[in-house]
C-alpha cells in the first residue's frame, strides 16, 4: 500500500502547473450562468484544448492525452488549486462522453467528440421531466419513428445553462405501449433545430442558470441515437453510474476550495471563536477523505458498482458545508455577491442534480448493504 | 499508487478476523468487566500470537519493525471484535520505550507476554497490566494503580495512578511521549472505526430480519437512510486512518493523525446512534452483545485526545 506519484505523474503535474500559472486568466471570468459568461468560458475552453488540457483522459485521437485516472486526478488538482474557470463543457464531458465512449458508434465519437473537446460544441442535458424527476422512469416526452430518423415532442426541464448551450442529450419514449424503464431511447438533439423552444429559468439567486425545452416535431436523424431504439434506460444508467463517481466532482476541486477556506479562517476568524475553526478543521479533514477516497477508488480492480452513490452524497453535503461556512467567516459580508457566494448558490443544488441525495441513500441501502426494497 | 491494501495485508485482516469470530470475544468482554481476566489473556496470547504486537516493535527489540499499515489494519479487526484489554496503549507504550532504547519490556510486547498501560491521564486496565508508565513533562516513571473509576463502557477498566520510581528523563522523554500519542491516537481511531463497522453489520442485519407493520424494518426509508449514512461515516473515515499510517515518520503524521482520529471518533458514535434506534428497545439493554460496543464508541470518543483536542491540534498544524 502506498500513496506515491510516479515520476510520469510529477513530470505531468510540472507540465500543468506550468501551463496553467501562465494562461489562468488574472481576474475570475464573469459567471458561467450568464451569457457574458459562457462565452468567456467557451473561449477559455478553446486555449486549454489547444494545450490538449481540456480532456486529458480521453485518447489522443479525440483530443485528449489518454491520462491514466490517477494523471487525470493531477489535473485536476493542479486546475483548481490554480483557480482555473470553471468547466462550461462538463454535462458534454462528465456525461455524454463517457456514454458515447461505451456505447457510440466510431462514426458518432469522431463527430461529436473533437468539437466538444475544444468548446465549440456545448452540450446541455435534457433529462427531467415536469412529471419525472426523482422517478425518472415516468418520463412521457416521445420519440415516434418518421422516415430516416425521429420526431421528438414533449418538455423537458431543469436542463443546465440550456439556454446557452449548443446542443442537447436525453431519454425519449419511443414505445408508447412500453412502461417504465422499457421502450425508451437515448437521443441527441441542436436546440436551435426547428420545433425546439428554449425558456430560460432563473435559479435560486435569479441567474439563468437552466431552462425549459418545449419539442415540437423535432427530426433527430438515426445516426443520433446512442445504442439501440429501446435501450434507453440502460444507456443512460451507464452515464448516471459515471455522474456519482469521481468524474463529476473531483477531490482536486474540494482540496483547493477547503484550502482557501483555512486562508479565509486565518485572515477574518476571531481566535476565540473555536466553533468556526472546528468546523472549517471537519470541511478540511472531508476534503482530505474525500481526495484519499479518491485514490484508493482508483487503486481498486474490482467494480465500484453502487458505491459511486456514495460518493456523491458525501461531496453535495461536503460542497454545501464548506460554503455556509465561508458564508459563516464572512459575517456581515457574507450575504454580498462574491466567489463565495457563488459557490454556495450552486453548492444547494448539489445534494438534489445528478439523482437527490435520498434517491442515492437508497441504491446504497438496497445496493450496497443489501437491505430489502426500500419505500 | 495503489492506495488499497495487498493481498498480505488482507490475508492478515482475515486470518484475524476468522480467530476472533471463532474466539466468542463477547463473553470475554463481560468477564473482563466483571475482573475475571482469564479469556481475556487467553484473547491476548492469540492475537500476539498472530502477530499483532510485533508489528508495533522495532526488530532490534525483537519485533518485525513498525509497520503502521498492517497495525492499524489490525487493531481495526480488534475493534470490530472488541477485543479487551490494554492494546493501544500497549502499542503507544512500545512506541515511548523503542525511543528510550527499553530492552527490558519491548521483547515482551512483542511476544505477547507483556500488557503495558499508560495514564492518558487515566490508566485503562492499570490493575491488571503488567506495566503502569505515567509521563509528566520530561520524566517518565513507573506507576502504580490508584482508585477505580467507573466508565460507561464496564469493559475498560479505569485507574488514576501514584506515579513511583523515575525511569528516564530529559527532552527524550518529550519528544517520546510525543510519538506514543500520535501512535496511540492512531491506534484507537482504527480501533473506533472497527467498532462502527460492527455496529453498522449488527444493524443491517436486524434491519433485514425484524419485521414491524409486516416488513422488514430495513425496507423503511427513515431506517435505511440512517443506515447508508452510517455506511458512508465510515468509508470516508477509513481512507483518513490508512493516509495516516502511511504518513508515519513525516512532518505531516500528527496532523494527518488528529484527521483521522477525528473522522473515527465521530464516524463510530454516529454509528453508535444510529445502531441504537435501529435495534431499538433491545439495544439499550445490557445483555444483549450490541450494548458492548454502543457503551465502547461513546467511551472511546474522548480517549487519545477528543474530537475537539484533535481539531484544535489539526489547525495549529495548518
Amino acid at each position: 500500500m502506498d500513496l506515491d506519484f510516479g515520476p510520469a505523474e510529477e513530470e505531468f503535474r510540472a507540465e500543468v502547473r506550468a501551463w496553467l500559472r501562465e494562461h489562468v486568466p488574472a481576474e475570475p471570468l464573469p459567471s458561467l450562468e450568464t451569457a457574458e459568461g459562457f462565452a468567456a468560458h467557451r473561449r477559455w475552453e478553446g486555449e486549454l484544448s489547444r494545450a490538449r488540457l481540456s480532456v486529458v483522459s480521453w485518447p489522443e485521437e479525440y483530443g485528449g492525452r489518454g491520462a491514466t485516472p490517477l494523471q487525470w486526478l493531477v489535473f485536476e488538482e493542479e486546475y483548481y488549486a490554480a483557480g482555473a474557470p470553471g468547466r462550461v463543457t462538463q454535462n458534454g464531458i462528465n456525461l455524454l462522453a463517457p456514454t458515447l465512449f461505451k456505447h457510440g458508434t466510431p462514426d458518432q465519437l469522431a463527430r461529436v467528440l473533437p468539437p466538444m473537446a475544444s468548446g465549440e460544441v456545448i452540450w446541455a442535458q435534457a433529462w427531467s421531466e415536469p412529471e419525472a424527476g426523482s422517478d425518472l422512469a415516468n418520463l412521457r416526452a416521445t420519440a415516434t419513428r418518421a422516415d430516416g430518423g425521429w420526431l421528438l415532442n414533449g418538455q423537458k426541464t431543469w436542463s443546465s445553462r440550456a439556454a446557452f448551450a449548443d446542443r442537447a442529450f436525453g431519454v425519449f419514449r419511443s414505445d408508447p405501449a412500453a412502461e417504465r424503464h422499457r421502450g425508451l431511447t437515448y437521443l441527441m438533439f441542436p436546440l436551435d433545430a426547428e420545433g425546439v423552444s428554449v425558456r430560460p429559468i432563473g435559479r435560486l439567486d435569479g441567474k439563468p442558470a437552466f431552462a425549459e425545452l418545449f419539442l415540437d416535431e423535432v427530426f433527430v436523424p438515426d445516426e443520433d441515437v446512442i445504442g439501440a431504439p429501446g435501450d434507453g434506460w440502460r444507456v443512460a444508467m451507464s452515464t448516471a453510474g459515471n455522474e456519482r463517481g469521481l468524474t463529476l466532482r473531483s477531490p482536486g476541486r474540494f482540496t483547493a476550495a477547503a484550502g482557501r477556506l483555512v486562508e479565509l479562517w486565518r485572515e477574518r476568524a476571531d481566535p476565540a471563536d473555536t466553533a468556526l475553526r472546528d468546523r472549517v478543521a471537519d470541511v478540511w479533514i472531508a476534503a482530505r477523505a474525500y481526495r484519499l477516497k479518491g485514490f484508493e477508488t482508483i487503486s481498486r480492480t474490482d467494480d465500484v458498482g453502487a458505491e459511486a452513490s456514495l460518493n456523491k452524497i458525501f461531496w453535495s453535503e461536503l460542497d454545501v458545508a464548506l460554503h455556509e461556512t465561508a458564508l459563516d467567516l464572512l459575517g456581515p459580508d457574507g450575504e454580498l455577491a462574491g466567489e463565495w457566494l457563488e459557490g454556495y448558490v450552486f453548492s444547494l443544488a448539489g445534494p438534489i442534480y445528478a439523482g437527490t441525495n435520498e434517491i442515492q441513500r437508497n441504491v446504497v441501502a438496497e445496493r450496497v448493504l443489501g437491505l430489502p426494497r426500500v419505500r | 499508487m495503489r492506495f488499497v491494501l495487498d493481498a498480505e495485508q488482507r490475508m492478515f485482516a482475515e486470518s484475524l478476523d476468522r480467530m476472533l469470530a471463532g474466539s466468542k470475544t463477547p463473553g470475554a468482554v463481560r468477564a473482563w468487566a466483571d475482573g475475571d481476566s482469564g479469556p481475556g489473556r487467553a484473547l491476548w496470547a492469540s492475537i500476539a500470537g498472530a502477530g499483532v504486537f510485533a508489528v508495533a516493535v522495532p526488530e532490534e527489540y525483537g519485533g518485525a519493525g513498525v509497520l503502521p499499515v498492517e497495525l492499524v489494519t489490525a487493531v481495526h479487526e480488534l475493534g470490530r471484535h472488541a477485543v479487551p484489554g490494554p492494546v493501544v496503549e500497549t502499542i503507544a507504550a512500545a512506541a515511548l520505550l523503542s525511543r528510550l532504547g527499553d530492552e527490558e519490556w519491548l521483547p515482551r510486547v512483542a511476544g505477547g507476554t507483556a500488557m503495558i498501560t499508560l495514564a492518558v491521564p487515566y490508566a485503562l486496565d492499570a490493575d491488571v497490566a503488567d506495566l503502569v508508565l505515567a509521563v509528566s513533562g520530561d520524566e517518565l516513571a513507573a506507576a502504580a494503580p490508584g482508585e477505580r473509576l467507573t466508565s460507561l463502557d464496564p469493559a475498560r477498566r479505569l485507574f488514576r495512578v501514584t506515579p513511583g520510581a523515575v525511569r528516564a528523563s530529559g527532552e527524550a522523554v518529550r519528544e517520546a511521549a510525543a510519538a506514543a500519542y500520535d501512535l496511540g491516537a492512531l491506534a484507537c481511531a482504527a480501533q473506533q472505526l472497527g467498532v462502527g463497522r460492527a455496529l453498522l453489520d449488527a444493524s443491517v442485519e436486524y434491519a433485514g430480519s425484524r419485521h414491524q407493520f409486516g416488513r422488514p424494518i430495513g425496507g423503511f426509508q427513515a431506517v435505511a437512510h440512517h443506515l447508508s449514512s452510517a455506511l458512508m461515516a465510515l468509508e470516508f473515515a477509513r481512507p483518513l486512518v490508512y493516509g495516516a499510517a502511511l504518513a508515519y515518520g513525516t512532518a505531516e503524521f500528527a496532523r494527518d493523525v488528529s484527521a483521522a482520529k477525528v473522522a473515527c471518533a465521530e464516524a463510530a458514535y454516529a454509528v453508535a446512534k444510529t445502531a441504537l434506534q435501529v435495534h431499538g428497545a433491545i439495544g439499550y439493554t445490557d445483555e444483549y452483545d450490541p450494548s458492548l460496543w454502543i457503551r465502547k464508541a461513546r467511551a472511546l470518543h474522548s480517549a487519545w485526545g477528543s474530537p475537539s483536542d484533535h481539531r484544535a491540534r489539526l489547525m495549529a498544524a495548518l
